[in-house]
């Protein structure tokens, strides 16, 4: 029994690692598609658009099939782990455009004009001017963003990525305990997304701060 | 390019039974999530701490993990507890109490959203607790947290592909099974993407209809 605790704590890190990189790939694909999708030119817009669409509006288990045994079948070939990390991502980066395009959308519209008007190009004034304001906007939602996706992380047992949820699969096999191990792994999550959810709420109080 | 979409009319049969057994599923967890989120609600709000603690001891476990492994629990977990369920009547249960935690919370901040005034006003008027709230502050807050009741429907019926890991004959396994007949994983995952958007489609029609009901009735 020790042995497995050794085991599930690995997993665990796996589970926060695959985590950890799809979220910095979400909240770059995420900056990138906000900005975008509020731009002037329709070009920049439409596949924005079409990328929150489309990503929100499938199942995360689908487009992480796709990408996985679908790239296979079109010579991509990845590693379960890499399919894991880009899918996540992908996946949640269309979540978080929302938050993000929200929370500038929420800047008073005041502030870009005031910007504009002292002379402020529109690129200065959305860098220097609205992201710091919105900045503190988008931490709660982009917080509940990043906690839906380390549950959401659970997926990629199904294309035998070893983190938290195959790995109980796996000690039942050798246990017939499915019961006990598929508790101990809601343990490891829990304590994963109190201590998260702690550490945005850090980061959120940090940042209102500044105020 | 290695790509043959002919293959995908030919399953035409598989699919449409897939898409009718998604459609059954999320519908009734729906209804059942909606019901309980209620009850939830309402237990939370109500001043006696023995019933509010173990529903806050269950929304804090059912938002703390994950919905696959929540499946995973009630169809394996409660087997090995000697308490057998079929996958579809364990996955209907796991999507349920799932989605209940998060609609108990919003139906719970819709009701303190509104004035307690509103309550104050009727009860003065001489309507008693139950009537008071049942005719003038849930009405209320019903046409308030539609759209978020109605967000998380629409992740329902997405997070409904996962019952396909328990072998629940729905769209995403029933995607798998064409697959394993034709060896074509990408056109008929695409096929099931596009049928999962259609079908939210058609959900976000329906759900913008009942907004505009529910607004209404303010």
């Amino acid at each position: 029994m020790q042995r497995v605790w050794i085991f599930f704590a690995q997993a665990s890190l796996t589970t926060i690692k695959i985590s950890g990189l799809a979220i910095l790939l979400g909240l770059c694909l995420g900056f990138i598609a906000a900005l975008s999708s509020l731009s002037r030119l329709t070009v920049v817009r439409w596949p924005a658009r079409a990328y929150v669409s489309v990503f929100r509006g499938t199942p995360a288990l689908i487009q992480l099939f796709l990408l996985y045994f679908g790239g296979l079948q079109l010579g991509l070939e990845m590693s379960p782990i890499q399919a894991g990390i880009i899918g996540l991502g992908i996946n949640i980066g269309a979540y978080m455009t929302e938050s993000i395009r929200g929370a500038i959308i929420a800047v008073d519209k005041g502030q870009t004009e005031a910007g504009r008007c002292l002379g402020l190009s529109r690129a200065q004034t959305m860098a220097r001017v609205i992201l710091p304001q919105a900045a503190r906007l988008m931490v709660r939602p982009l917080g509940v963003n990043s906690v839906a996706l380390i549950k959401g992380s659970a997926i990629v047992s199904t294309i035998s990525v070893t983190e938290l949820t195959y790995t109980a699969h796996r000690f039942i096999s050798s246990t017939y305990k499915p019961f006990e191990m598929f508790i101990l792994a809601a343990i490891f999550y829990l304590i994963i997304i109190t201590l998260f959810m702690r550490l945005v709420q850090w980061i959120d109080t940090r940042v209102a701060l500044k105020e | 390019m290695n790509l043959d979409f002919t293959v995908v009319p030919r399953m035409t049969d598989l699919l449409l039974w897939g898409v009718m057994w998604t459609v059954i599923l999320s519908v009734l967890s729906m209804v059942f999530s909606l019901v309980l989120g209620a009850v939830f609600a309402v237990v939370r709000l109500s001043s006696y701490r023995l019933l509010r603690w173990p529903v806050q001891a269950i929304s804090w476990v059912f938002m703390g993990t994950p919905l696959l492994l929540q499946l995973y629990v009630v169809y394996f977990g409660l087997a090995e507890l000697g308490l057998n369920l079929n996958a579809f009547t364990a996955g209907v249960i796991a999507l349920s109490l799932h989605f209940a935690v998060y609609n108990a919370d919003i139906i719970r901040a819709g009701i303190q959203s509104i004035d307690t005034g509103q309550y104050q006003a009727a009860r003065s008027l001489g309507v008693s607790h139950l009537q008071a709230m049942r005719k003038v502050v849930v009405p209320q807050a019903l046409a308030n947290v539609t759209p978020a009741l109605g967000n998380m429907m629409i992740a329902l019926l997405k997070e409904s592909a996962l019952v396909s890991a328990i072998g629940v004959m729905e769209l995403t396994l029933s995607a798998q099974r064409a697959i394993s007949q034709t060896f074509r994983p990408f056109e008929f995952y695409l096929a099931a993407a596009a049928l999962y958007y259609a079908l939210n489609l058609v959900l976000q029609q329906a759900l913008r209809l009942i907004e505009r009901r529910a607004a209404l009735t303010r």
